[in-house]
């Protein structure tokens, strides 16, 4: 301890005798730089300032928020547009798949239950998720990546610093907001970039509100669901792209309010200073990004298919066919759960499967899917359309239905993987909890506002 | 200071040397190409953790040249050694007390001038330095010319040109980073002359050091000077990796 006292006192001494010192230490420094660098630097008279006219343009007051919800909304609608051949293409594929391996089990005489957990439930369930989920997510981080590769997402930070401002945190939020989209451990563990304790833990914990990787293809799946229901055909696509937006919007208002409200109570502050610097623009290397995007997300979105949805297929086949009193576990759970769920616009299955969802988002969908298909008839599932008819023919969902999923799944909790680097990065359960009731509180009131506003308005 | 010393101190860093691998840190501005050097140098052979008891994200990557192994230590982007955020600190930190055996310093070729004053801030502290001006290929586009030569003499250290993104000029970096090592490159860094004032206040606190500290490894005038600019964190450092005692400081 002595040590540290004697050092103290030396270090105080020094800063009396030498006030502005350090400006001066500083200055000189720069003027050194100033000095070597007009001796080495020549510049051409080909003055190339391209990026300061596209900063003019990207950054403007005025048009700054149009271009970034156009390039928003082109890659929201190329994504849905251009994923459903893929889809049809990866779902003819392996349900022929399934036909050969329940031709194959039957031939080598295999009991039912067997199949059936096997084929209906393991294999099903990871076919659906490769099929509807991996297009979008490869044609969609392909985009993101080509962005990121051009420099401009410090940009969205750049325009976004205004209003995170505001809202009492840090222009580098949006930055780890960018990175919830990938995926919100990679958001969390990136806010690591604020060094604000009081700003970290506020972006901590609202950066759930970015759908990720994991609920991203559900939306748009909902957003399909939805365009079918209220728009001629030939602007589903366009429609359903701006459904997507809309929600992604809603997202980043429900983020900065949360952000707003923390900062004004129990996270009381300023927001601090930050210096972003807005490397040039460069031209991305195309082919690099495509390989890259290709095998880091169909491998790591694979990988995870596998990890997370098989098991969660066995799981939801051995809910739906163990039965206690002549219905199965499911039908219990979901009977159940229905008052509650149609109160907020949704039914029993669906919330299960969000309960049964939380250690991952991916397998929100194959949940629902199984606990329809366990109670209704089996249907051919071929890509999109047979899923909308699961859901609106057999199932009664409106438009508000998909419309309330789509909310509970941007607002309700983070999966469990993003909870366990939550507490990992703040080291306490009090704001775990927090980081799982606010959205959760959030998520709850939304549905059940629309769901109630919606009936009385006679909507559907 | 003895090998023994400083690779126990590295160890407290993360980063595990023997006495046959050289230890070079990768330090420059956020937005230099710093990543795509790290990995143009070390190709897949890198691995990620964090730095001790920060939750800040350390990489280090191998290389093999001339039959030599060097461990690269990607050190946080920063602006400025005179620190203020997390990342400054950790970078501050490791070129005080870690001593890497080199130090490449990344520039970018299109903003020069803003790099360069980390670069002096770095000869401040060591002479085993390499100036890499990196996005050469860029500076070129937009017409802005490096006299990389004329930018060696003025530093006194290496300076390399390089585009990392097309691989350009890893192997001559390679090269030069082996000189260093070897102390076979010309090493004259830079001496900035600050005001007199500054100058005999640092002298004074210099000599304070000097008792305190044996062995040629520190750099005493670096340490002088980051004292007088008023840097507290550093005077814990000097406790914690040098255990040196109070009573001499005082």
């Amino acid at each position: 301890m002595k040590t540290g006292e004697n050092a103290i006192r030396t270090n105080k001494h020094i800063p009396l005798e030498t006030e502005r010192l350090d400006d001066r230490i500083i200055e000189t420094i720069y003027k050194n730089a100033e000095q070597i660098a007009e001796k080495v630097v020549r510049k051409g008279t080909k003055k190339n300032d391209w990026d300061r006219k596209l900063d003019d343009i990207l950054t403007s007051r005025w048009l700054a928020f149009p271009v970034m919800l156009l390039l928003l909304g082109i890659i929201l609608w190329v994504t849905i547009t251009g994923a459903n051949y893929p889809s049809q293409v990866l779902a003819k594929f392996l349900f022929w798949g399934e036909e050969q391996l329940t031709a194959l089990l039957l031939q080598a005489g295999s009991p039912e239950w067997l199949h059936g957990f096997l084929v209906l439930g393991v294999y099903r369930c990871l076919a659906w998720v490769i099929s509807v989920m991996l297009p979008p997510i490869v044609i969609f981080f392909l985009f993101f990546t080509l962005l990121e590769d051009t420099g401009y997402l410090p940009r969205v930070a750049f325009n976004m610093d205004d209003f995170f401002r505001r809202a009492g945190c840090h222009g580098k939020q949006a930055l780890t907001m960018c990175m919830g989209f990938g995926c919100n451990v990679a958001g969390v563990m990136s806010c690591r970039i604020i060094d604000s304790p009081r700003e970290k833990l506020i972006a901590v914990l609202t950066n759930n509100f970015v759908p990720c990787n994991g609920r991203f293809p559900m939306l748009i799946v909902m957003a399909a669901v939805i365009a079918e229901e209220v728009s001629p055909e030939a602007y589903r696509s366009l429609a359903a792209a701006a459904i997507v937006g809309g929600i992604i919007l809603t997202g980043v208002i429900a983020a900065l309010t949360v952000s707003r409200i923390l900062s004004r109570t129990v996270l009381k502050g300023i927001p601090s200073f930050f210096v972003l610097e807005l490397p040039p623009y460069r031209k991305p290397l195309v082919g690099q990004v495509i390989v890259r995007s290709i095998f880091d997300k169909v491998l790591f979105a694979l990988g995870r298919a596998t990890v997370v949805a098989a098991p969660a297929g066995a799981a939801a086949w051995i809910l739906a066919n163990t039965a206690i009193g002549g219905t199965s576990i499911l039908s219990h759970a979901a009977a159940f759960l229905d008052p509650l769920g149609r109160l907020m616009g949704v039914d029993g299955i669906i919330l299960m499967a969000f309960i049964l969802g939380l250690p991952a988002n991916e397998t929100v969908l194959p949940f629902m899917m199984m606990g329809y298909l366990s109670t209704g008839a089996m249907i051919e599932v071929e890509g999109l359309q047979a899923l909308r008819n699961l859901l609106v023919e057999q199932n009664g969902w409106t438009w508000i239905t998909a419309l309330c999923v789509m909310l509970f799944s941007l607002l309700h909790y983070p999966c469990g993987t993003t909870l366990i680097t939550i507490y990992k990065e703040t080291r306490s359960f009090k704001w775990t909890f927090l980081a799982v009731l606010i959205p959760l509180g959030i998520a709850c009131f939304t549905c059940l506002l629309i769901a109630q506003a919606a009936a009385l308005l006679e909507l559907v | 200071m003895n090998f023994q010393e400083i690779a126990s101190i590295r160890n407290r860093f993360n980063v595990k040397s023997s006495s046959c691998e050289t230890v070079v840190a990768l330090i420059g501005n956020p937005n230099t190409g710093k990543s795509s050097l790290f990995n143009a140098l070390t190709g897949m052979r890198q691995h990620t953790g964090n730095w001790p008891g920060k939750t800040v994200l350390q990489t280090q990557g191998r290389f093999y040249f001339d039959n030599k192994r060097y461990i690269l230590v990607d050190l946080p982007g920063t602006y400025s050694l005179f620190a203020g955020s997390l990342d400054e600190k950790i970078a501050r930190d490791f070129l005080f007390f870690a001593c890497p055996d080199v130090t490449v310093v990344v520039t970018d070729a299109t903003c020069l001038e803003r790099n360069l004053s980390l670069a002096l801030q770095v000869l401040e502290l060591t002479s085993r330095v390499v100036v890499c001006v990196n996005l050469i290929d860029e500076a070129l586009k937009k017409a802005i010319f490096i006299d990389v030569k004329a930018l060696s003499q003025e530093l006194g250290v290496p300076v390399v040109a390089t585009a990392a993104r097309e691989g350009r000029g890893i192997n001559k970096l390679k090269k030069v980073i082996r000189d260093v090592a070897e102390g076979k490159a010309v090493s004259r860094p830079k001496v900035i002359e600050y005001d007199s004032e500054i100058e005999a206040v640092v002298a004074r606190v210099e000599e304070k050091i000097r008792n305190m500290i044996s062995g040629g490894v520190i750099n005493t005038r670096g340490l002088a000077l980051w004292l007088v600019w008023g840097d507290k964190g550093i005077l814990k450092g000097i406790q914690n990796y040098f255990n040196i005692e109070g009573k001499t400081l005082a």
